[in-house]
């Protein structure tokens, strides 16, 4: 293993080791606005783990959106809706061990498929600038799903407006 | 290297969390931190799926970060979405807490 392949290593465990403890605080923490800047630890080291696959325009995308945007718009309404919950006893409903449960065994059958699969995987050297292309196809190929997406977000702009206003 | 293995165990216990996370709170926006811890770890497996293995046909050589960028855009139409349905009940019942909203509770 050369020296470049150990810092890599060492990088990949420093984020996924941030990503699940911020995952694990934004799931856990009772503390409603504590457990979102738990989400935004979780997404900002998962925005390094796409730095480490080497696609760097999701992981600026990710920065924007996720951090920038949906986190924000999540400190908003927990703002807006503040004061609820204190007083009570526990932020869990009763179903939480099932929950738990379920979620303990539905890892245990990923972990066994993924770690039971034979990948044919293997990573090779990327030519050239990608962001370029990706700006090209996304206007080419994939321009249907594009305009779609497109509309999508649109008509979620107007729904939220309506859904939200006084 | 790092194998891919790893990218995707990474991606399965984020997701298992997130998924801990929505059965298991009480308040609604919480829910909605688990949904959002979900559809995040689907993306670490679509962008690790890209960089390791490669489509038959090299015009689709990038489909894996599209599809990604996709999966980004539709979270942000879902937290918006999510969240004024969020408002909008703790404006007309005084509660975000979901076990109090059972209007179509029969």
């Amino acid at each position: 293993m050369t020296a470049d392949q150990f810092l890599t290593n060492v990088v990949f465990f420093l984020l996924a080791a941030v990503a699940l403890v911020g995952a694990v605080f934004a799931v856990t923490l009772k503390n409603l606005v504590r457990s979102a800047l738990g989400l935004i630890l979780s997404f900002m080291a998962v925005a390094g783990i796409y730095f480490v696959l080497e696609a760097e325009f999701i992981a600026i995308v990710q920065v924007l959106i996720y951090v920038g945007a949906i986190s924000i718009l999540i400190l908003f309404a927990i703002m807006l809706t503040r004061g609820l919950m204190r007083g009570e006893e526990s932020a869990n409903n009763s179903q939480w061990i099932g929950a738990a449960g379920i979620a303990a065994v539905l890892f245990g059958a990923l972990g066994a498929i993924v770690l039971g699969t034979n990948w044919q995987a293997a990573q090779t050297a990327l030519k050239g600038d990608l962001i370029p292309k990706l700006g090209a196809e996304l206007v080419t190929i994939y321009v249907l799903p594009f305009e779609a997406v497109s509309l999508l977000l649109l008509a979620a702009l107007i729904g939220a407006f309506v859904i939200a206003r006084e | 290297m790092i194998p891919l293995q790893l990218y995707l165990l990474l991606g399965a216990a984020l997701f298992c969390l997130g998924l801990y996370g929505a059965l298991a709170r009480r308040n609604a926006i919480a829910i909605l931190i688990g949904v959002e811890l979900m559809l995040n770890a689907v993306n670490i497996n679509l962008v690790a799926f890209w960089r390791y293995i490669k489509p038959a046909s090299p015009a689709f050589d990038l489909a894996g970060q599209v599809f990604a960028l996709f999966v980004i855009t539709l979270a942000a139409a879902e937290a918006a979405i999510g969240l004024a349905l969020v408002i909008a009940i703790y404006r007309s019942r005084d509660t975000v807490n979901v076990e109090d909203v059972n209007l179509l509770k029969w």
